[in-house]
């Protein structure tokens, strides 16, 4: 199925956001994953499921300044 | 209070804009701005604020200048090497501008004396790098009503959001905690090309700027994040989280303190990044 991810539409097997991670090699404590506008709890990652269309979006750690 | 006539025309640029006028200069003139880390973000943040004109200037960072700071953090100058980065940073906002009131304190930042550095305060400015500062900062702001505007910057990325408490998503409503110690490089090995922080830094005020005038659309409930290698902005929308440890609706934290100091212990580069 095709989602979009951070803006760009990407082909991913169909699941819960935490395959998706997954698939995307990303460690799920790195991330904050809002999924359709909706922040995704960490502990509803492996159990809030991703359909076609929806969209990602992966926010990184920045913890930067100085 | 009235302006000078060489005030006039030193702000003539803004007075000419409608959207600030004599009375918008008149509320950056009597705004207060305190500003958390006098370094990369900092350093842009205070310049343009106090070329601005804005009233009071508080400044805390207790580190002294290294050479390598001098790459991005452009308050500082060779000569300052090794002298504190808040007296350093005083003597160039009085060259540029001696309108502007300083105020230093050569302190870290700390949950026990955090509310009290900022209550005199109208905007705070998240300029420092490492998480646990910059959650005990979201906290203080939350507890005391103050505006935030967030930054953090990280090789080639920079992020800007600014929170106005009781109204906006905060810093914990999208990252309830800080990562693991160890997983995300928050310290100085990570590298940083240095204009990201002038990019963020200079967002960060303009932020601070549309907050005191109340001008435009403040960039709360959206995080800008920006990749300087792709000269690209990305804006993702976000909403206070009812399960938000902090400003949610049955928040754990109900009193400020400091998370734990992360090791500067780093994966792999490429562990971070997507694509
Ligand atoms: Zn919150």
């Amino acid at each position: 199925m095709q989602i979009t991810i951070n803006g760009k539409p990407e082909e991913v097997q169909a699941g819960t956001v935490m395959d998706v991670l997954k698939q995307k090699d990303i460690d799920p404590h790195m991330v904050a994953v809002e999924l359709n506008t909706q922040i995704v709890e960490r502990d509803q990652l492996a159990t809030t499921n991703v359909q076609d269309g929806d969209k990602v979006e992966f926010l990184f750690y920045m913890g930067g300044g100085a | 209070m009235s302006f000078t006539e060489e005030q006039i025309t030193r702000y003539s640029r803004h007075i000419l804009l409608p959207e600030v006028g004599g009375k918008g200069q008149k509320k950056i003139a009597q705004a207060k701005v305190f500003v958390v880390g006098a370094g990369g973000l900092g350093s842009p943040v205070a310049l343009y604020l106090a070329a601005a004109g804005i009233g009071t200037l508080g400044l805390i960072d207790g580190d002294v200048v290294d050479r390598s700071n001098l790459q991005r953090q452009v308050l500082h100058h060779t000569p300052d090497v090794g002298r504190s980065k808040v007296q350093s940073a005083k003597e160039k906002i009085f060259l540029l501008n001696p309108d502007v009131n300083v105020e230093t304190y050569e302190d870290r930042f700390t949950a026990s004396n955090a509310m009290d550095y900022i209550a005199p305060y109208d905007v705070v400015i998240d300029g420092v790098d490492t998480f646990p500062a910059k959650f005990l900062i979201n906290d203080a702001c939350y507890f005391a009503g103050k505006p935030l505007v967030h930054g953090g910057i990280l090789r080639f990325e920079g992020r800007v959001f600014s929170i106005v408490p009781g109204q906006s998503a905060c810093y914990r409503c999208v990252f309830p905690e800080p990562p693991p110690p160890g997983l995300v490089p928050s310290c100085q090995e990570a590298g940083i090309i240095g204009v990201v922080a002038g990019i963020i830094g200079t967002i960060q005020a303009t932020e601070a700027l549309k907050l005191i005038l109340g001008i435009g659309d403040p960039l709360t409930d959206r995080i800008l994040d920006f990749d300087a290698r792709k000269t690209a902005f990305r804006e993702i929308r976000v909403k206070r989280n009812p399960r938000c440890p902090l400003c949610g609706d049955h928040p754990d934290i109900t009193e400020l303190f400091e998370h734990e100091q992360e090791a500067c212990q780093l994966q792999a580069p490429g562990a971070l990044g997507i694509s």
